[in-house]
């Protein structure tokens, strides 16, 4: 196992640093239903981390507890060198956490640029009554975070759907403005719940594509939680693997393919 | 043709331009190009500014004079400089099709033998490398976006503002090189080498001189009385010659301003915030806007519908004749300037073709339909006849002589001739120097006296002095019977049906014409939505009863219209069958540049053309298709084989009468 300070370089070459974010022995319940028994994991800076395993494994739950979501009845979360104390979810955004969401979230009715802009909500500080009459530092700050949200727009090539409410658009390019939007947060850790769920071929080649890109051009750190294993396997460094809320697997995709629990997990296992 | 080596004013080069343009218009903007939501402005002095960097930067990299300098992306600003960069070192710039896959691109870039490539992206730089191995001459490669390609080896890639930058901090080295290398610049020396699409065969580099392009560009210029004010979108392929006739040379010769659109996907709404007063189009964009339009028409309201409808029948009326300046009555006039008001005002904005002075359709024959409708609505939509060899401009419809069956006079400066076989023959000094590394094209194309062979058939009509193209010269075949077989004008009348996309008609050496047919996924799409038509995929849309029976009815009404034509009667089409996938530039099907390879498709689809002439209800077929990323697949459908009815044959003194 490698030191918490201590990075690692990728096969392809890129440099993936300490440990951002640890969980300590999580555990989840909900009455007697134990989602989560006992978990243990970190994200490194840099990495593209994978949350993979069969339905209602827990995953969602994890990823939810990541972002303050859900409070643990048992373990600790420590980012960046501290132990995170119980948050809101707003409040472990201000962190520099985004997410996006597996039934996308966005607000139908309005257009992509506005929603990509509420991205920026964290980053606007005039009050109510700046914002209404428009001048000075309201205007200010939204032409910067207008520019932010350009540059975000450009990355994720959808000028041409700039001005479209997000009601009207298939669901491919939805879950792209979702994931515009929590870019546009310039987060440190990004959080993606199953972005290539009910997406055909080209349009999950072209999300993993996005995936890669972001990790790369912004050096940000990515969690994501997939259901589709090719995905998960071309696309992530390191890959926790959980079934019925217990972590089976922990280790590089290769390492995890070749692990007999995992594998029982997923092709299921005879019983004698 | 006695030709001198200098023009008469000094302005020799393309480079020369851009000097005088940087003086003459220096605040005046040269080129737009929409960015992160914005328009951003370079005017001419900073474009000059921009260019001189980069030549520097291409001098300090090794460019020698003579050197080709491919050039590969969608129109930006940054190209256009880039081209203009290499004229000023005394390199060759050659612009090629960004969308090509890299088979072809090998082949291209072998061909003229680059050392070094300007291109825009990871996508480029990824197909150049991959045909790497293959050449041997490549050196370096520029791009302009870096995205992706940060941990590529970068020993022989350069970003493009880094070659500004080392140009910018070595300009005392090689300021004095530059000059010289400018000023060498003569009328005689190569502006630019473009590759034909090639119907048949390789592509050609067809190599073209300073005076080809500042003489066609000074002429059709003054014809259509260009000025500096003039506002062009560029949006056409960079690697076809008309690009680079509108967006460098007549933007050079008369100093008005490109604007280059934010993404291809955005074009509509940036077409619509520049609003051209000069606007050029092949036929299919005019296709597609038109289909568009008739699309939202029919989901709007009764009475919108209603009003639309009225008012385009009165434009269709009287729209032509004002717009040629012809005498309309009074009544006419005042329903016509309503309509405008209410009607074709705002359909031309939001088409963004509200400010456009001068429109031409070029490429391929427009359908009167669709031409009609254009100029009903006020639009001065004109049609030229072009080719790469000719720098464009052969022939060119002056205002007021504008129809949608001739393609005009022939434009200052060039003699036309037609051969005893019917062929178009053409001099002017805008014909190409030759065809680069291949004497025996440029010798069966162009003649010792300068006359170029157009390979299309046609004849100046009686009175009117306008020429008339009826085909390809080698597509005109003849029918088993002797009778004259011209395919593509029953592919075009086919192709005006908004719900037919491509036609391929067959016959030559046959008793009777057939056609393969590919559907327009759009409107098809949308009447399917409308009558709760559900499909997974363009394959079996395609193959619907109901969509069969559309065409079925399109097909039959060509057929009508086609017995009334005493030349082609015989050319109606009996049986057809629609595609199961769409002809393909990737899949070598069509040219980059949308012409159909009737040599191509026939062989390739062999086992279907066998069975719309031996009779057979529907036929099982297998085709190899290729991804965009070059990755190869196999669809397999089977498809129904439909009889059209025919219509009989007019009687002759009927068509007289016409």
């Amino acid at each position: 196992m490698l030191d918490a300070s201590e990075g690692y370089t990728t096969e392809d070459g890129r440099k993936i640093g300490g440990v951002v974010m640890e969980m300590k022995n999580i555990t989840l319940r909900f009455g007697g239903v134990v989602a989560i028994k006992d978990i243990s994991f970190d994200i490194r800076q840099g990495e593209i981390r994978a949350i993979i395993g069969p339905n209602g494994a827990g995953k969602s739950s994890m990823l939810n507890v990541i972002s303050g979501f859900y409070h643990p009845q048992e373990g600790e979360v420590w980012y960046q060198g501290t132990r995170r104390p119980p948050m809101k979810p707003y409040q472990v955004a201000q962190q520099g956490i985004a997410r996006t969401f597996q039934n996308i979230a966005l607000f139908e009715g309005m257009t992509v640029l506005d929603n990509v802009m509420t991205g920026r909500m964290r980053q606007m500080k005039a009050g109510l009554f700046a914002q209404a009459i428009w001048k000075g530092r309201a205007e200010r700050e939204e032409v910067a975070n207008r520019e932010v949200v350009e540059k975000v727009i450009d990355f994720l090539e959808i000028q041409h759907i700039r001005k479209t409410p997000v009601g009207r658009l298939p669901y491919g390019l939805k879950k792209r403005v979702e994931l515009a939007r929590a870019l546009a947060a310039e987060p440190s850790i990004l959080l993606l719940d199953e972005p290539m769920a009910g997406m055909n071929v080209e349009e999950k080649e072209d999300m993993s594509r996005f995936i890669l890109d972001v990790n790369d051009e912004f050096g940000t750190t990515i969690a994501l939680i997939e259901h589709d294993m090719g995905v998960v396997m071309d696309l992530s460094d390191r890959v926790v693997v959980m079934d019925y809320g217990k972590k089976i697997g922990d280790g590089t995709p290769d390492e995890v393919r070749n692990n007999q629990d995992v594998i029982d997990a997923y092709l299921g296992v005879a019983h004698d | 043709m006695a030709q001198s080596s200098q023009a008469t004013d000094g302005m020799d080069s393309v480079p020369a331009l851009l000097q005088r343009n940087a003086t003459r218009f220096a605040d005046r903007p040269a080129y737009r190009e929409k960015e992160y939501g914005i328009w951003q402005c370079w005017t001419w002095a900073e474009a000059e500014k921009e260019i001189e960097a980069l030549a520097l930067g291409l001098i300090n990299l090794g460019v020698n004079e003579g050197d080709f300098v491919a050039v590969i992306g969608r129109n930006r600003p940054h190209f256009y400089w880039s081209m203009v960069a290499a004229q000023s070192v005394g390199a060759i710039p050659v612009p090629l099709y960004q969308d090509a896959a890299a088979p072809e691109m090998a082949y291209v870039m072998e061909h003229c033998g680059a050392r070094f490539a300007i291109v825009e992206d990871q996508e480029q730089v990824d197909k150049l490398i991959e045909v790497q191995d293959g050449l041997h001459q490549l050196e370096h490669i520029i791009y302009v976006d870096p995205r992706g390609l940060r941990k590529y080896d970068h020993h022989k890639l350069h970003r493009f503002v880094d070659i500004q930058e080392q140009g910018r901090a070595a300009h005392y080295e090689w300021i004095e090189d530059l000059k010289a290398r400018r000023a060498k610049l003569t009328y005689d020396s190569i502006c630019v080498m473009l590759y034909t699409s090639g119907t048949t065969g390789k592509p050609k580099g067809v190599v073209l001189s300073n005076r080809n392009i500042i003489e066609a560009s000074k002429s059709s210029s003054e014809f259509d009385r260009l000025t500096k004010d003039e506002e062009v979108l560029a949006y056409l392929p960079m690697a076809w010659v008309g690009d680079f006739i509108f967006s460098i040379g007549q933007a050079y010769w008369c100093g008005f301003c490109v604007n280059c659109p934010e993404s291809p996907e955005t074009m509509q709404t940036d077409l619509r915030e520049i609003g051209p007063t000069y606007f050029f189009a092949p036929p299919r964009v005019f296709e597609t806007q038109l289909t568009n339009v008739m699309i939202r028409m029919e989901d709007a309201g009764r009475f919108k519908k209603w009003l639309f409808d009225h008012f385009m029948a009165h434009a269709r009326r009287v729209g032509p004749a004002i717009l040629d300046g012809k005498s309309v009555s009074g009544m006419d006039k005042l329903k016509y300037a309503l309509g405008n008001l209410f009607i074709y005002g705002p359909l031309k904005d939001t088409l963004g073709l509200g400010r456009v002075r001068v429109g031409y359709t070029a490429g391929e024959a427009i359908g009167p339909e669709i031409f009609e409708f254009y100029r009903s609505l006020g639009i001065n939509l004109k049609q030229l006849y072009g080719q790469t060899e000719a720098s464009v401009f052969i022939t060119l419809q002056p205002d007021g002589e504008v129809r949608s069956d001739t393609v005009g006079v022939p434009a200052p400066g060039v003699e036309i001739r037609i051969s005893d076989t019917g062929e178009v023959f053409y001099r002017s000094a805008g014909t190409f120097e030759y065809y680069y590394k291949n004497p025996e094209s440029t010798a069966s194309t162009k003649d010792p006296e300068g006359w170029v062979a157009t390979g299309d058939a046609g004849f100046f009509e009686d009175g009117s002095g306008h020429l008339r193209i009826i085909d390809r010269a080698k597509d005109v075949g003849k029918m088993a019977d002797g009778r004259m077989f011209a395919p593509k004008y029953v592919e075009n009348k086919l192709k005006f049906y908004p719900n037919i996309l491509e036609a391929v008609v067959f016959g030559n050496g046959r008793d009777a014409c057939t056609a393969f047919i590919n559907i327009d996924l759009t409107a098809v799409g949308n009447w399917a939505e409308r009558n709760n038509i559900g499909y997974a995929s363009y394959q079996e849309l395609a193959g619907h009863p109901k969509v069969l029976e559309t065409i079925k009815s399109h097909v039959e009404e060509v057929n009508r219209s086609l017995a009334d034509d005493p030349m082609l009667s015989h050319c109606q089409v009996h049986r057809f069958l629609v595609l199961h996938k769409e002809l393909d530039a990737d899949d070598g099907e069509m040219t980059r540049t949308r012409k159909v390879r009737r040599g191509v498709i026939s062989e390739k689809f062999d086992d279907l053309l066998t069975a719309l002439y031996d009779g057979s209800p529907e036929i099982h077929t297998t085709t190899e298709v290729t991804y965009e990323d070059g990755r190869k697949g196999a669809i397999s459908a089977t498809l129904r084989i439909v009889d059209a009815k025919v219509a009989p044959v007019a009687a002759a003194h009927k068509v007289a009468a016409e």
